[in-house]
């Protein structure tokens, strides 16, 4: 928590003032049972009309003070509060966008949206009320206390036995209920887990008619969350009875006092009368505390789980610091970059590459050694989890490789820019996302300035100018979450065109034709075939008729090379490349093309 | 108007739930009149207290120790009657939800396939979690402020009569004041609060887009326009939020400050009385606390009906659920289709989801027994449709299926859907052992019987691989276990029964060669003098079937095998070309 107190730092003022004006009200609210008791002694004992009107007069106007006071406070508690979360969740965007895939890996979306949504607002809820309760609640406790020694040292001992008395109580249940409710939280997780896993398994339950069989599994998990939440109330539901004797024995206790007293003269019947009433305050005060503190500790929590983010620091370098580290890698990389402009520099280089991922127990590339010259397409095909992605995503850096190097046009990755690097390689990655809002302004997410006539061409290369135009709007038709209001296929040849907006020098499509059928598929490849300049093509596929007419085709198993040469050459001498190929086209048909 | 009796039809239904536990809603309104009763004594006793301590040797205290006494037993009575009443809450309410939920998933059971498939999954959950929750939370916070609150007031008020007319007055006119107040309050930051959850909605939709799909984000390097965005909505919301919190946070202040004019009235217009022997100072201390409890339930009562209004709007969404016309029930005397040849026949098939998008039409096809289809066309054609009719997911829109020359709407659901063995390339499994998924069609299979099917489904060596075998027990859709290992189980648990028909989904792209291929043989064998409908992507398959359906926008356009098919150079031959003769 106290990390994340820095974006309270702009609101200083109103993190002082607002708690300031909260005591204040308190000490006006202490002041009631002190004018009571003179109205009590003074007014009704000495017949005193002038006197009573006079208190109450008093009384109103403690009670507008009061009014002004705790307004104050809660404008400038709201201001803090908000202030705050604004703040906080401005940089929590930024420094999520500053993470490597490997941390967004290790920490996973979902999580991150949570800290960003709800975590953040119960923060700010607790923040807002503790400005406003947190020293308020025990400010009036202990006042009560101080104001009943004020009016009678002996008396005022019964406020010093009740006090601690109520705080182990109250808070006691609450250290024994809070365990429970995390409990009560599991228990409605099952259930909730059962309801989601029968909507998504609809057709599957019926088709076996398990109706009923789940309805019991249901029922039964139902059945042991209510008899949790049953227990737990029964517990909690003895917060309220037991505050309510402790304080009211105490009233009668200091009844007793009081009248032992008075019979002493040492104090009047009035003061009896007050030291009643700040009893009573005591119990309002503790209650409420004892919710204040229940939101305490959810924020704390919550306030711990966002700092955990903020505690991840991107394990990446980009180029203009790696260069600013020495001088002379500079001067050396000026010279690659003449090179590069030669034509005969590689414009991809994996020089004995090797990739273990974070916390991954075996390395997920092994030496990986390839040449791609410009303009030349590579195919990379292998099973599921052979290394197909995490090859090609270590081109746009998205990771960095563990050991070896990989080099863009002579030039180490790391030693590029981000966005230098970022703008020459167009990657179409295997889930087809897009965003909210019109399909022109996705693509412009290549290049912001592209014209329209580029995006179309753009459309036109992915095969998805015939579905665009037939959309109403054209390139204005809106988007939803996520693309959600088109299909697979049309998402997937929307963010190859967006990619091909960028006019990337190197462009991956990681298996990001699945979706499309055969015809389309080849369509789209003939296409990015005729791309203008020297676009350096990689295709990530499982379909060996995806990538049979590549210049180089790469065969990946267990993260390591299992073979690298044209489609002939494989399929004469790469045992694993034979495997892939025959299962999808038969030996004879095969031989016919 | 309308909004209002929908409100008061909730609460008739909400009435229907609690009948079944009016025991406890007695005993709870029964103990709540005896709290507040004697709650209220209390201070009367003090008050009785008070006089006899006039000063200095004046106390009486003999009498004071009868008093007290008194006082003793009426805290513990009140304390026992109060934990009586939220015990009797507690159940009630927890019963009721318990009820709820069960009813709304056993609607889930029975909804037709087109609810599922409408609706998406979190929403459906949301309404039987949280919606549930909330409600219960109204309900809980209703029946224990809402009674004692409302005993509070009818039991102050009389007490107070009972002691003094005018006092009473003062306190009668000037707190309803508090309820103007904060009504006023409410009704300004209504639309405050309803601006601040549209902006955060916006906000969290940004928040799921952009670091949802980071690696997008950063791989356009989009990452300081999505900042530019975000702090454009966030201050947005920062503003709207500062309104919304601090107008309503004025409720409290202002209440407190009706509350403490009526205190000041009470004390004046009271001492007065006092000073002509109208009323004596235990009385007055007395109406002093009662005209603190008399206004808090107004307060409370205020909180409660928002509250109430809340969980009432929840439970219209759950009703809703809950009230979704189920699936057409079975016909009256649907037989029990018994001893399947498979033979299978679509006769005039209309079909469409939506009632004016035409789908299918006229669509006739007579599979005989034994005989393969083949399902094919380009991805999002719609083979799903084919499988939601054959299986009466959904039921056609004219025309009939029959399987042996049976209408499937004339038998019963779960005889139709036992005579078919579904493998879908979604796959689903639920949480429990391999062993639970396996025997999901047949509960009292033996393990032999569940190991042979294993095994010819090829999925054995690696069950067998995993650490507790069979009694392994995997978490929610499959957890660990890859795409193929998963498919594998599905075959496996339609291995285990065999029915006479069968409906597969061949895999596309997600799944490695080599399971791949094993998942191919393990289809063969059970192809074996089955009816079969395929949803094919393989050529051998396709060419091999008796028929082939050829599918394109929702339509079944072609229909024939390959042969015929690609003499007819269609669609068919088109896509036959494009994908195997390239």
């Amino acid at each position: 928590m106290r990390k994340l107190l820095v974006y309270l730092k702009d609101y200083k003022k109103e993190t002082v003032l607002a708690p300031l004006f909260k005591m204040l009200e308190a000490t006006f609210e202490l002041f009631v049972p002190f004018v009571m008791a003179d109205i009590i002694d003074y007014g009704i004992g000495a017949s005193d009309s002038g006197i009573v009107l006079h208190s109450g007069l008093l009384l109103i106007a403690l009670g507008l003070i009061g009014l002004l006071c705790s307004i104050t406070a809660q404008y400038f508690a709201a201001k803090a509060a908000v202030g705050f979360s604004t703040e906080l969740k401005h940089a929590l965007f930024d420094h999520i966008q500053t993470l490597s895939f490997t941390e967004i890996d290790t920490l996973g979306t979902s999580t991150l949206i949570t800290r960003m949504t709800s975590d953040v607002n119960q923060v700010q809820n607790g923040i807002n009320m503790v400005l406003r309760l947190f020293l308020r609640s025990p400010f009036i406790v202990f006042g009560a206390m101080i104001m009943a020694f004020l009016i009678d040292v002996k008396a005022a001992f019964v406020f010093v036995v009740t006090i601690p008395l109520l705080a182990v109580v109250v808070f006691g249940i609450m250290l024994i209920t809070m365990p429970l409710y995390k409990k009560v939280q599991a228990g409605l997780d099952a259930v909730l887990l059962a309801t989601r896993e029968n909507l998504t398994g609809a057709r599957v339950i019926r088709a076996f008619h398990k109706e009923t069989e789940e309805t019991e599994r249901f029922e039964e998990k139902n059945t042991a969350l209510t008899n949790l939440q049953l227990f737990v109330g029964k517990l909690s539901a003895l917060t309220n009875p037991v505050t309510y004797i402790i304080v009211n024995a105490a009233t009668i206790l200091l009844l007793y006092v009081g009248a032992v007293r008075v019979d002493e003269a040492v104090i009047s019947q009035g003061q009896v009368v007050a030291l009643v009433n700040y009893m009573s305050q005591i119990l309002v005060e503790l209650v409420k505390l004892a919710n204040l503190i229940i939101l305490i500790t959810k924020a704390l929590a919550c306030a711990n789980r966002i700092e955990s983010i903020f505690e991840v620091e991107s394990s990446m370098q980009w180029g203009e610091t790696a260069q600013a580290a020495s001088g002379q890698v500079i001067l050396a990389e000026e010279k690659e970059r003449m090179a590069a402009a030669q034509e005969n520099t590689p414009a991809v280089e994996f020089d004995h590459v090797h990739l273990a991922y974070a916390g991954a127990g075996a390395e997920s590339l092994s030496d990986i050694h390839i040449t791609v010259k410009k303009g030349q397409t590579v195919g990379v095909i292998g099973g599921t989890g052979s290394g197909k992605s995490s090859l090609v995503n270590l081109i746009p850096r998205f990771y960095d490789c563990t050991k070896g190097t990989v080099r863009i046009d002579g030039r180490d990755v790391k030693a590029y820019g981000m966005e230098e690097l970022r703008g020459k390689v167009g990657i179409v990655l295997q889930r087809a996302v897009l965003f909210r809002g019109t399909i022109r302004e996705n693509l412009l997410w290549g290049r912001k300035d592209a014209s329209d006539e580029e995006l179309w061409e753009a459309l036109s290369r992915a095969q998805a100018k015939e579905f665009v135009e037939a959309k109403e709007g054209g390139l204005d038709a809106p988007v939803a979450q996520e693309g959600r209001n088109l299909s697979g296929g049309q998402r997937q040849r929307l963010t190859i065109a967006r990619a091909l907006v960028g006019r990337p020098k190197i462009l991956i499509l990681d298996d990001s034709a699945s979706a499309l059928d055969y015809a389309t598929e080849a369509a789209l490849r003939t296409a990015i075939k005729e791309l203008p300049g020297d676009t350096t093509v990689f295709i990530v596929s499982q379909r060996a008729s995806s990538i049979r007419h590549a210049d180089q085709i790469i065969v990946l198993e267990d993260g390591e090379m299992a073979g690298l040469g044209t489609h002939e050459e494989l399929l004469a001498g790469c045992e694993v490349y034979q495997e892939i190929y025959y299962s999808q086209f038969e030996k004879q048909n095969a031989m016919q093309n | 108007m309308k909004n209002r009796s929908g409100q008061k039809e909730t609460f008739k239904k909400v009435l229907r739930y609690i009948r079944k536990y009016w025991i406890y809603l007695a005993a709870s309104i029964v103990m709540a009149t005896v709290t507040v009763a004697l709650t209220l004594y209390f201070p009367i006793l003090t008050g009785r207290v008070i006089d006899k301590i006039i000063g200095p040797k004046q106390v009486e205290f003999a009498a004071i120790f009868v008093i007290l006494r008194q006082m003793a037993f009426v805290v513990v009575f009140t304390a026992l009657a109060q934990w009586i009443m939220n015990v009797c809450n507690n159940r009630m309410t927890y019963r009721i939800v318990q009820d709820i939920r069960n009813e709304a998933f056993r609607k889930i059971e029975i909804l037709p396939l087109k609810y599922i498939d409408g609706h998406s999954y979190g929403e459906v959950v949301s309404r039987v979690i949280a919606d549930v929750d909330q409600f219960a939370d109204g309900l809980l916070m209703g029946f224990t402020q809402f009674f004692t609150g409302v005993i509070t007031i009818l039991g102050t008020l009389g007490f107070m009569l009972s002691v003094n007319v005018t006092v009473t007055g003062v306190v009668v006119v000037v707190t309803p004041l508090s309820f103007f107040v904060a009504g006023f309050i409410a009704k300004r930051t209504f639309t405050m609060f309803k601006l601040q959850s549209e902006t955060r909605g916006e906000q969290t939709a940004l928040i799921e887009e952009m670091v949802g799909n980071q690696k997008v984000v950063q791989a356009f390097s989009h990452e300081d326009e999505a900042l530019l965005q975000f702090d454009e909505i966030n201050e947005r919301l920062g503003d709207c939020s500062l309104r919304a919190i601090f107008y309503s946070s004025l409720t409290n202040p202002s209440t407190r400050f009706v509350n403490n004019l009526v205190y000041a009235g009470v004390a004046v217009i009271g001492a007065l009385y006092a000073i002509r022997g109208g009323i004596s100072v235990g009385q007055l201390s007395c109406f002093l606390s009662y005209a603190n409890q008399y206004t808090k339930p107004f307060n409370e009562i205020s909180g409660v009906v928002t509250e109430l209004q809340n969980a009432l709007a929840c439970a219209a969404r759950i009703f809703e659920l809950i009230e979704e016309t189920p699936q057409t029930p079975e016909a009256e005397n649907a037989a029990i289709l018994q001893n399947v040849k498979g033979q299978v026949e679509l006769s005039h098939v209309d079909f469409s989801y939506v009632p004016d998008q035409k789908l299918i039409t006229d669509f006739n096809l007579a599979v005989k027994p034994g005989q393969r289809v083949a399902i094919v066309g380009p991805t999002g054609c719609g083979k799903t449709t084919v499988i939601n009719l054959l299986m009466r997911f959904y039921d056609v829109n004219s025309g009939k299926i029959c399987v042996d020359g049976k209408d499937i709407r004339e038998v019963t659901r779960e005889s139709l859907r036992e005579n078919y063995g579904m493998v879908l390339q979604e796959t689903w499994l639920k949480t429990g052992t391999i062993r639970d998924n396996i025997v999901m069609g047949r509960p009292d299979a033996t393990d032999e019987e569940v190991i042979a099917a294993a095994k010819a489904s090829h999925a054995h060596s690696f069950i067998k691989r995993l650490s507790k075998g069979y009694d392994t027990v995997i978490g929610e859709d499959g957890g660990s276990l890859s795409q193929g290992q998963k498919q594998l189980l599905c075959i496996t648990r339609v291995m285990l029964c065999l029915p006479p028909m069968l409906i597969l989904d061949e895999a596309t792209s997600s799944i490695d060669t080599r399971t791949e291929i094993r998942i191919q043989k393990a289809f063969a064998t059970m192809m074996q003098g089955r009816t079969s409908f395929i949803v094919a992507h393989r050529l051998s398959t396709i060419r091999e079937a008796d028929v082939i359906l050829v599918m394109r926008d929702g339509n079944i356009i072609e229909q024939g095998n390959h042969e015929t098919l690609l003499a007819e150079n269609g669609f068919y031959a088109k896509l036959y070309e494009s994908q195997f003769a390239s």
